[in-house]
């Protein structure tokens, strides 16, 4: 495997963990929202329990990707700096907004639920926005300027292979967050809670893998160079639906909250997703927007490439015990969890 | 590209700069007032030491939260709108961007653990967290502000048919404009801060119907933040003085522009103040110290500056800066002076009362917050506008390094309508927070009996 490849593994990695954590995140916001009014269901205190420390964190891997981009592949972020000027400012006030208004939502008792209405919807809607960012990186929606490509948005809003990205993108999102809110109602111990959640994720699950087929069917229906690559990729999507079947037999046997299959069940679905996500990658190489930039001529020089390795090694170590310490005292900890 | 093309991107850029700086400042600065008053809690058993770290901590929040989003704005705007300049930073100065990732994470971490685990963890480790946000807080503006410096020192690297050769990146980390520009970003937050909760004290202080305790508390807390405003500020004074120097030696065009000097002098005379007029190249009014800026520049009065004459008028800053420069400056000083004035108040009439401060100076103090964050924008807009028309100094242009997409005057239209959303948002969330948990609920009623006496002067 030559540096390039190497890099692109790496940027590949931080957008499946964005993609997780952000769907947990940006999910949990709309749980939080949904539940707000039901005062039988401890639903909503659980995802914003869930919430309330983790978006920095989630937010910390966004700038990452974002980052190694440019450090990594400097070419692609220009060609992709130029093209996504509108759908990334949209995204970023979003973000924003998003951010904020849970913040606020946290400080103001009294309008609680104004704000945290306008945050869970928001929230819906980045991870849609995000998603067409697939379609771009797809081909065709572009066109070259001078020395510069521009995206055509017309083009990119009317194709129908954008929204079955962002049908994915949203039903993965609700999918995610419904399974992880499981799992930590499970370890809150709060059953009311815990089979609301698992009720959700029983539906939401097959939801999502039909439109997953949808799209993966509009794919090759658009771009036939993907379809080709993505056939080749067959065995990681065979694996990937077992890893699903399994994961959704875990959670159907987890009826309690002291059922640990549960756990089994969200650290298969995981997996799933890390199987999907490495093929669709594998089939996309080697380009990072079709059929202008390829990791190969968009790659660094050999010096920021070595010394990014290594800020990256260090920082990751340094990361890693402090991830540690956070979940033991957020995610894992019964004694914040069961806090009222 | 048509000019207002440019024009647009950096009316669009310098907006979400400027509104992020205010928070990013404050987000640099709170974390440190709350290690030190949380340290003097543990120090004199003070309770209203805590009251106050509790209390600036609950804002912080919320203001971290903007710093943190707005942050973020900036941080990808800048792929969005200068492509070609972020292909350079990819290439050649990325690392800053990345240590500043982890630096942020290490405060976002602890921030966590400070703001949700505080009543799970011992009170040494509350200190130790907190300190742990303000060292990641001042790493993240270090790195940031490195990237800035490397924008008007670069190092490291050739340009060749549009792309980086010869490499060495932790040269570009350690450009020339590091030490000095580094120094004065981090040490002015400090100074800027402390002046901001100073003016929350001192607007509690004039109302009328303040308890006798809840004086009390804001005055420590007054006499806290004046006393960290005056330190900080006269270690800017000094950072500031030797920025000046290091500009003399490797910019001398952006020390031209700040002092309105057109041409190369022998005994430059200081101008302060006064209108810089490019036509007959002469500063209009302004007071004239002679000798003083040679000194300041090269510390001699006989000394040799560079005029702006020694560049192309093409590639001259705009003018402005000057007015820009002397108005930092100005606030800088008018602040060092406020909290000299404070300490000599509180030295002269501590021992008679209790509460040394007439209301006039407290009505002044009430400015001092805004004067700070004035100084801040001033600053800022001075070192960015005087490194115009450049980009990196002396290798990209900024209106080579703009985007070519279209839409910007739209999405400024939309970023100005989110900005003033936020600002309206933030000052009613706090305000209302604040009136719904007045300090009352928050102080022991009766006299508090600290184990020890203040430690701070």
């Amino acid at each position: 495997m030559t540096d390039a490849t190497w890099a692109a593994v790496l940027l590949w990695t931080l957008v499946f963990i964005y993609a997780i954590a952000g769907s947990i995140d940006f999910g949990s916001g709309f749980w939080a929202l949904f539940y707000f009014k039901r005062t039988d269901v401890k639903a909503a205190m659980i995802a914003s329990r869930y919430l309330s420390p983790l978006w920095e964190v989630t937010n910390v891997f966004l700038v990452l990707f974002a980052v190694s981009l440019v450090v990594l592949f400097p070419h692609a972020a220009f060609t992709l700096g130029n093209m996504l000027l509108v759908p990334g400012n949209l995204i970023l006030i979003l973000l924003t907004i998003r951010t904020v208004f849970m913040v606020y939502a946290h400080t103001s008792e009294r309008f609680a639920y104004p704000l945290k209405f306008i945050s869970g919807i928001t929230g819906l809607l980045i991870p849609a926005l995000l998603l067409t960012v697939f379609p771009i990186a797809q081909g065709g929606f572009s066109q070259r300027v001078g020395d510069h490509y521009i995206l055509s948005l017309s083009a990119l809003f009317s194709s129908p292979a954008t929204y079955t990205y962002v049908a994915l993108g949203i039903l993965s999102e609700l999918f995610l967050s419904s399974l992880f809110l499981g799992d930590y109602s499970r370890v809150a111990d709060d059953r009311s809670a815990f089979i609301t959640y698992r009720r959700q994720v029983l539906w939401l699950g097959p939801v999502t893998i039909i439109v997953a087929f949808i799209c993966l069917w509009s794919i090759s229906a658009t771009a036939p160079w993907l379809r080709h690559g993505l056939i080749l990729q067959g065995s990681w999507f065979v694996l990937s639906g077992t890893l699903f079947l399994l994961g959704m037999a875990m959670v159907l046997l987890a009826r309690k909250p002291t059922d640990f299959s549960y756990r089994i069940g969200v650290i298969a679905i995981v997996l799933q997703y890390l199987m999907a996500m490495f093929a669709y990658g594998r089939a996309h190489m080697p380009y990072l927007v079709y059929p202008i930039v390829s990791i190969y001529d968009s790659f660094t020089n050999a010096e920021m490439f070595r010394a990014a390795i290594m800020v990256l090694i260090i920082g990751i170590a340094i990361l890693f015990p402090g991830f540690i310490w956070f979940w033991r005292l957020f995610l894992e900890n019964k004694a914040y969890l069961q806090k009222s | 590209m048509p000019l207002n093309h440019v024009v647009l991107a950096r009316s669009l850029f310098g907006t979400s700069l400027a509104f992020h700086i205010i928070f990013a400042t404050l987000g640099v600065g709170i974390p440190l007032l709350v290690a030190v008053a949380e340290i003097t809690y543990a120090l004199t058993r003070d309770s209203d030491y805590a009251i106050m770290a509790k209390r600036w901590t609950r804002g912080f929040t919320v203001i971290l939260a903007v710093s943190i989003t707005t942050g973020t704005i900036v941080a990808l705007q800048l792929s969005l709108l200068w492509p070609r300049f972020m292909q350079v930073v990819g290439q050649v100065i990325a690392l800053p961007f990345l240590i500043e990732v982890f630096a942020f994470f290490i405060e976002a971490v602890f921030m966590s653990i400070y703001v949700y685990a505080a009543d799970r963890i011992p009170h040494k480790w509350r200190i130790l967290s907190v300190s742990f946000v303000a060292i990641g807080a001042a790493m993240s503006a270090l790195l940031i502000t490195d990237a800035n410096s490397f924008m008007n020192t670069p190092r490291g690297f050739r340009m060749e048919n549009g792309r980086a050769v010869d490499v060495h990146p932790w040269l570009a980390v350690f450009n020339p404009a590091l030490p000095t520009q580094d120094t004065h970003v981090l040490i002015s937050a400090y100074m800027a801060v402390p002046f901001v909760l100073a003016t929350i004290a001192a607007n509690a202080l004039v109302r009328r119907n303040i308890s006798s305790r809840e004086r009390e508390h804001h005055t420590k807390a007054l006499m806290l933040t004046l006393f960290l405003g005056g330190f900080f500020g006269i270690l800017t004074a000094i950072s500031g003085d030797l920025s000046g120097k290091f500009l003399a030696k490797y910019q001398p065009a952006k020390l031209a522009v700040a002092e309105g000097l057109f041409h190369t002098t022998k005994a430059a005379p200081l101008i302060i103040g006064g209108w810089p007029d490019a036509s007959t190249q002469q500063v209009i009014g302004g007071l004239r110290i002679p000798g003083v800026l040679s000194f300041l520049a090269t510390d001699r009065f006989d000394g040799v500056v560079k005029g702006l004459d020694t560049i192309p008028k093409s590639l001259w800053p705009p003018l402005i800066s000057h007015e820009l420069f002397d108005t930092m400056v100005g606030l800088g000083t008018l602040l060092i002076l406020i909290a000299v004035i404070g300490w000599l108040f509180k030295t002269i009439r501590m021992r008679k009362t209790q509460y040394p401060f007439p209301k006039w100076y407290l009505f002044i103090v009430m400015l001092s917050g805004i004067m700070a964050i004035g100084a801040i924008e001033c600053g800022w807009l001075y070192a960015e506008l005087s490194r115009q028309p450049w980009t990196i100094y002396g290798i990209m242009r900024t209106a080579e390094a703009v985007t070519g997409a279209p839409y910007v005057g739209t999405m400024f239209i939309l970023f100005i309508l989110l900005y003033a959303l936020l600002t309206i948002g933030t000052i009613s969330v706090l305000r209302a927070y604040f009136l719904r948990h007045p300090l009352a609920n928050d102080i022991e009623p009766g006299p508090i009996r600290p184990r020890k006496v203040v430690w701070l002067p």
